[in-house]
């Protein structure tokens, strides 16, 4: 037990430890990485002076995306650890209870429409997961008053895959300029970060944040279970619900400034979980830290890699989280 | 006095009959009651109701006189330790941090575990004589480690009530025995305890009291010696059975062999007529024929 004891105060020292060097790392790689090389001197000069060219670079297109990719990354990770104990199922991320869906039709929509307003698609996809969501969510308590994590999920791949067969009629109705924009949006992006973003997004993802983060207790109970749960003295029904908003709100808005990026909710709790440790109340800070840092860097490479061009992001969560997830089951099964 | 239930009346909805119908229950410290009867008798669902899971239609249960459904979860949590009868593991946690989830009711939503809840934690597990697994994954243990650690955790709340249903369901003899010998020690120790199980000859070994559920209902209720009736047995798990004793004076039943009569059986389970078997009727102990 003593020694138990010590192992978990080690492991937690060497976690933010490893966050440490991680997360500033990680900025000063995004802040670096894009299709203007700048050397360090001319990157400090910008970033802490906003002279020479660097200047507006730096600060107006570098600093807000890397700082957006980060609050999105981590909230992205902390929802994927949360959902995963609250449906008890190592497979669900942000994307599963039928978000993916409804945000990405109501963008299709709104590039389709296209309005003309700046803000029309992330407005629209906000609009269209808040819906999907509404949607998933009436579906799963219709039973009685409760809400049961299995109808929830089958009822969120159904929501989906509905919204999903609109997209498609949708998109293939469109122009192919419209056609390429949507498919774009989907695969998740953030070209389009500006301080605004960052600043609306991190307003906004305080809340369900915190809430989340000071669930880390009750999601481990929720993890083995409602009935086990409820003996150890939690309030099953409550902490369900708050998990549910909360996980469905932070994964709307950043599908509304990033479009859809996979992988990141998926793979990091679960790599923390195998890393570090199970326990939610150390788990979530960390996957919020690693997740934030882990698409920063994904950020950087979409950037660089096809220079000038882009890639999605979401390709390259997904290029790069796959066979670091590899390497860790195998780690872990020797 | 400390857990009880008076008349209490139990309706699944869509359900033809109530689950539970007028069932009464007293839990007191020091004393084990067992609560048996066949599947489908309403066993699971009286744990359920007396902590509140599932309302009453009629009838109450109360812990110190208290109605339980008024008690906050974490505050009847820090009073009843309840180990359910399945759990699946999702997210494997160490020994040691399973037992610590026990503590929940008495943490914060983020304050680290204090000298208190690692006492409580040491204490359990070495009651349950786990200490020795503290560091292992609970997806490499034993059934019979599994439950021993499942006890302690419910011990970890430091509760006044133990509650644990079908406990012994998947162990082998000897964990059996381990398992009920140790809640019989938790009890001794003062702990109220109730234990679910259709496992008869278990229940009337270590129980002080037995409540025999019939579809529902209260068929016996009483000490074990009272509630081990051939009529009443038989009635109740419609197959004919004798009674014999243990060495220490329990009483034990044993269902009797009658080839295969599926209308007998199903049907007029008074009519079959008990035959005389390897145990004598006369009340010989089993042990002196086996």
């Amino acid at each position: 037990m003593k020694r138990a004891a010590r192992a978990a105060g080690g492991s937690v020292r060497r976690a933010a430890l490893v966050l440490a060097v991680l997360v500033p790392a990680s900025l000063a790689v995004g802040i670096w990485a894009g299709p203007v090389s700048l050397t360090p001197a001319e990157l400090w000069a910008g970033l802490a002076h906003a002279q020479g060219a660097a200047g507006p670079i730096v600060r107006e297109l570098r600093l807000p995306r890397v700082l957006l990719a980060f609050l999105v990354g981590g909230s992205l990770s902390v929802v994927g650890a949360a959902l995963q104990a609250l449906l008890r199922n190592p497979l669900a991320d942000p994307y599963l209870l039928g978000l993916s869906g409804g945000a990405g039709l109501g963008a299709v929509i709104a590039i389709a429409l296209n309005p003309g307003w700046p803000w029309a698609v992330p407005a629209a996809a906000f609009a269209g997961a808040v819906g999907a969501v509404a949607l998933v969510y009436r579906l799963s308590v219709v039973a009685g008053r409760r809400l049961d994590p299995r109808v929830l999920l089958l009822a969120g791949v159904v929501v989906g895959s509905f919204a999903g067969a609109i997209m498609t009629a949708v998109v293939s109705v469109s122009e192919a300029a419209e056609l390429r924009r949507a498919f774009l949006w989907l695969l998740g992006g953030f070209g389009g970060a500006s301080w605004r973003a960052v600043a609306v997004f991190a307003a906004y993802a305080v809340v369900p944040l915190a809430a989340l983060l000071l669930s880390g207790r009750a999601l481990d109970l929720l993890a083995i279970g409602e009935e086990t749960a409820q003996h150890l003295g939690a309030d099953v029904e409550r902490q369900k619900r708050l998990v549910y908003a909360a996980t469905s709100l932070l994964t709307a808005a950043s599908v509304a400034v990033c479009g859809i990026v996979g992988f990141v909710g998926l793979v990091v709790p679960h790599a923390i979980r195998r890393a570090w440790t199970p326990l939610h109340r150390r788990l979530l800070p960390v996957a919020f830290f690693a997740g934030g840092a882990f698409l920063v860097l994904a950020d950087a490479l979409a950037r660089t890699v096809a220079r000038p061009l882009e890639l999605p992001v979401g390709a390259v969560t997904a290029l790069v989280g796959v066979p670091l997830f590899a390497l860790l089951l195998r780690r872990n099964l020797t | 006095m400390i857990l009880e239930a008076h008349d209490l009346v139990v309706r699944y909805p869509g359900a033809s009959r109530p689950a539970l119908d007028g069932v009464s229950l007293r839990l007191e410290p020091g004393r084990l009651v067992a609560v048996t009867g066949p599947n489908g008798s309403g066993k699971t669902t009286l744990v359920r109701a007396l902590v509140g899971l599932v309302p009453p239609a009629r009838g109450v249960a109360l812990l110190d006189g208290r109605p339980v459904a008024s008690w906050r979860r974490s505050e009847l949590a820090k009073a009843v330790g309840v180990v359910t009868q399945r759990e699946e593991i999702v997210f494997p946690l160490t020994v040691a941090e399973t037992v610590m989830l026990g503590r929940y009711p008495r943490l914060g939503p983020l304050a680290p575990e204090g000298p208190d809840d690692r006492r409580a934690v040491w204490d359990a597990l070495r009651r349950c004589d786990v200490e020795g697994l503290a560091d292992r994954s609970v997806d490499t243990l034993s059934g019979g480690e599994w439950q021993r650690v499942r006890v302690a955790r419910a011990l970890a709340q430091e509760p006044r009530v133990l509650v644990l249903d079908e406990p012994t369901a998947s162990l082998d003899l000897r964990h059996e025995m381990e398992l009920l010998e140790l809640i019989r020690a938790l009890v001794a120790d003062g702990l109220a305890g109730l234990v679910v199980t259709h496992q008869l000859n278990l229940a009337a070994r270590f129980a002080d009291r037995l409540l025999l559920l019939s579809e529902g209902r209260v068929a016996a209720d009483g000490a074990p010696g009272d509630v081990f009736r051939k009529e009443v047995l038989a009635s109740v798990f419609q197959w004919p059975v004798t009674i014999g004793r243990t060495d220490d004076g329990a009483p034990q039943v044993v269902p009797v062999r009658v080839g295969y009569q599926p209308a007998a059986i199903s049907h007029q389970p008074s009519a079959v007529s008990p035959q005389p078997s390897a145990t004598g009727s006369d009340g010989r102990p089993l042990t002196a024929d086996g």
